[in-house]
């Protein structure tokens, strides 16, 4: 039989790799990884407000994902420097505010490495309540906006043109992504989330040939990786988090070295 | 609101200009002249109509009190040097740009087909043609069907986007464009990387698409010396309306010679539609303004 907290991150682990497919493939196709990458170190400083609220730590990032999120996106609006140039700044200085702000905070020291990487085996039910919670809410609002955002995502202008509302949609989807960073921390943690979205959207790429079915194929590749990584981390005695992702990575070296080779 | 059916783009007030209803004169030497579309109010039944606009980008008027009105049916050509603010203007005017100064309307059914000036696949959305077709609204296969064969490209039907041709490609955004039923088709510069023949097929195909399915048309041309004949009217732009009218009254125009130069004036050339089938271009040499009277006619002709 599997242990309780083996089969917690189990369920865990395949709750996000459904939650997390159609959000990695938007984050791909809009090629959005380094948004996403400085909305999630700044998610430290979001466990720093719970801890020093005294709230839910999942709430507290979520709530610091968004804010930071919108003003990523206001930022984008100058043109003098590359949005690029400012995210490669921006994402160093969000996880060092977030590692001082955690710091500050007093009472028994933060387990730091734990909200790097994620520690998927301290899973806890209230933590499953938020991942199929939100996941929940992210699914649902995702497929409800599926065709404006698959239109934008094609062509923004295009989109814009034929009368598809460009900031609504963007907004809705950052937001959506926040709660999925937030909901995601405990599993992989805030440096590795980024991955746990991008790396099964590219391993899925070359085999797709309609939008749809990459989002499948992103799930299942998850999904898993997800269940590999956590063998592997059973009997190596790796960590959790970091053992999905590079299962994960090796999937996509895979992917991308056959349609490199089949491209010939 | 006095025109409950008009959809307010952008609640700025149209910029005025000095108390009269001259347009002032330009830097670029073009005489003051009336405004383009006769006067300061927003034309009742125009698709859009844009009053005073103005874009000012690092310190430069990219745009400045611009008039323009695109009524049903009517196909707008717009003509203009190189970085004149053609596409800006037309951003502007399909709403992905907000003026700094002036005032878009546009008519609450407004249905737009927009064909970009460029249009770069991104290899990271795996998609096929009929997919790409379906996303713009109005698919049905049978219309699908009828529109790719009218614009000669149904055998690309199953095929990724990113395994298309620049010419494929272009000839699918415009098929998506009209399967929306639009009531305004805009092309930006949608010969970009065409050859002549393929140009005076575009043109072709346009003028007759207008004619069966009636819709207005914004064409932004790449060209100053060849402009579709089927033009109602001729929008000459550089950074404002320089001159307007039907395609051989803007040839003739001063305005017209004297930013375009001489030479450009003498090649004006408007390309009418023969229904013979055959591709052949009928360059019809213009009298231009004075100064060029002694020049001999470039071109398809010689002088009359």
């Amino acid at each position: 039989m599997l242990e309780p907290f083996l089969v917690r991150a189990l369920i865990a682990g395949l709750g996000l790799a459904i939650i997390a497919a159609p959000l990695g493939c938007f984050v791909v196709w809009q090629r959005m990884a380094y948004f996403g990458e400085t909305v999630a170190q700044a998610g430290l400083i979001g466990v720093a407000l719970g801890l020093a609220l005294q709230m839910s730590l999942t709430l507290g990032v979520m709530l610091i994902a968004v804010v930071v999120a919108f003003l990523l996106i206001g930022l984008s609006r100058q043109k003098v420097v590359a949005l690029d140039s400012i995210l490669g700044l921006l994402h160093h200085a969000a996880l060092a505010t977030g590692v001082i702000a955690t710091a500050m905070i007093s009472g028994p020291p933060v387990d730091l490495m734990g909200f790097l990487f994620g520690d998927v085996f301290a899973i806890t039910s209230e933590d499953l309540a938020w991942i199929f919670g939100g996941g929940a809410i992210v699914l649902v609002v995702v497929a409800w906006l599926w065709q404006p955002l698959l239109r934008l995502a094609v062509h923004q202008d295009l989109a814009a043109a034929e009368g598809v509302d460009r900031e609504l949609v963007r907004s809705v989807f950052i937001t959506l992504l926040a709660v999925a960073i937030a909901v995601a921390m405990k599993i992989v943690g805030i440096l590795l989330v980024m991955a746990f979205l991008v790396v099964p959207a590219v391993a899925a790429r070359p085999l797709a040939r309609s939008p749809e079915r990459m989002v499948v194929l992103t799930a299942l590749i998850a999904a898993a990786s997800v269940v590999a990584g956590l063998w592997l981390s059973s009997i190596l005695d790796w960590p959790g988090g970091p053992s999905i992702v590079v299962v994960m990575s090796v999937a996509a070296g895979l992917a991308l070295t056959s349609a490199a080779y089949y491209q010939r | 609101m006095a025109h409950p059916d008009w959809r307010r783009a952008h609640a700025d007030a149209p910029a005025r200009g000095p108390s009269s209803d001259r347009v002032p004169p330009c830097k670029h030497g073009c005489a003051p002249q009336e405004r383009p579309e006769g006067s300061a109010s927003f034309s009742a039944n125009a698709l859009i109509s844009a009053r005073g606009l103005g874009v000012r980008r690092n310190g430069r008027d990219l745009l400045s009190n611009v008039y323009i009105d695109i009524s049903e049916r009517e196909i707008v050509t717009l003509i203009g040097p190189n970085g004149a603010g053609k596409t800006t203007l037309v951003r502007v005017l399909l709403g992905l740009e907000r003026p700094d100064q002036g005032e878009v309307r546009r008519r609450d059914d407004l249905r737009i087909g927009y064909v970009p000036q460029r249009f770069d696949v991104d290899a990271v959305i795996p998609m096929t043609v009929d997919r790409f077709l379906l996303l713009g609204g109005n698919g049905g296969a049978k219309r699908t069907a009828a529109i790719l064969d009218e614009v000669d490209a149904s055998y690309t039907r199953n095929q990724q986007l990113t395994e298309l041709s620049g010419g494929e490609l272009q000839r699918i955004v415009l098929a998506r464009a009209l399967l929306r039923e639009p009531n305004l088709l805009v092309l930006d510069e949608p010969v970009q990387g065409v050859d002549y023949t393929g140009e005076v097929e575009l043109y072709n195909l346009i003028g007759r698409l207008r004619d069966e399915y009636g819709f207005g048309v914004l064409l932004v041309s790449h060209d100053l010396h060849f402009v579709m004949a089927k033009s109602d009217r001729v929008l000459c732009l550089n950074h404002h309306v320089c001159c307007s009218g039907v395609p051989e009254a803007v040839a003739q125009h001063p305005a017209y010679v004297r930013i375009f130069g001489e030479e450009a004036a003498r090649a004006f050339a408007v390309y009418h539609h023969h229904h013979d089938h055959s591709h052949d271009i009928s360059g019809e040499p213009l009298p231009v303004s004075d100064e060029a009277e002694s020049e001999p006619v470039s071109g398809g002709g010689s002088r009359a």
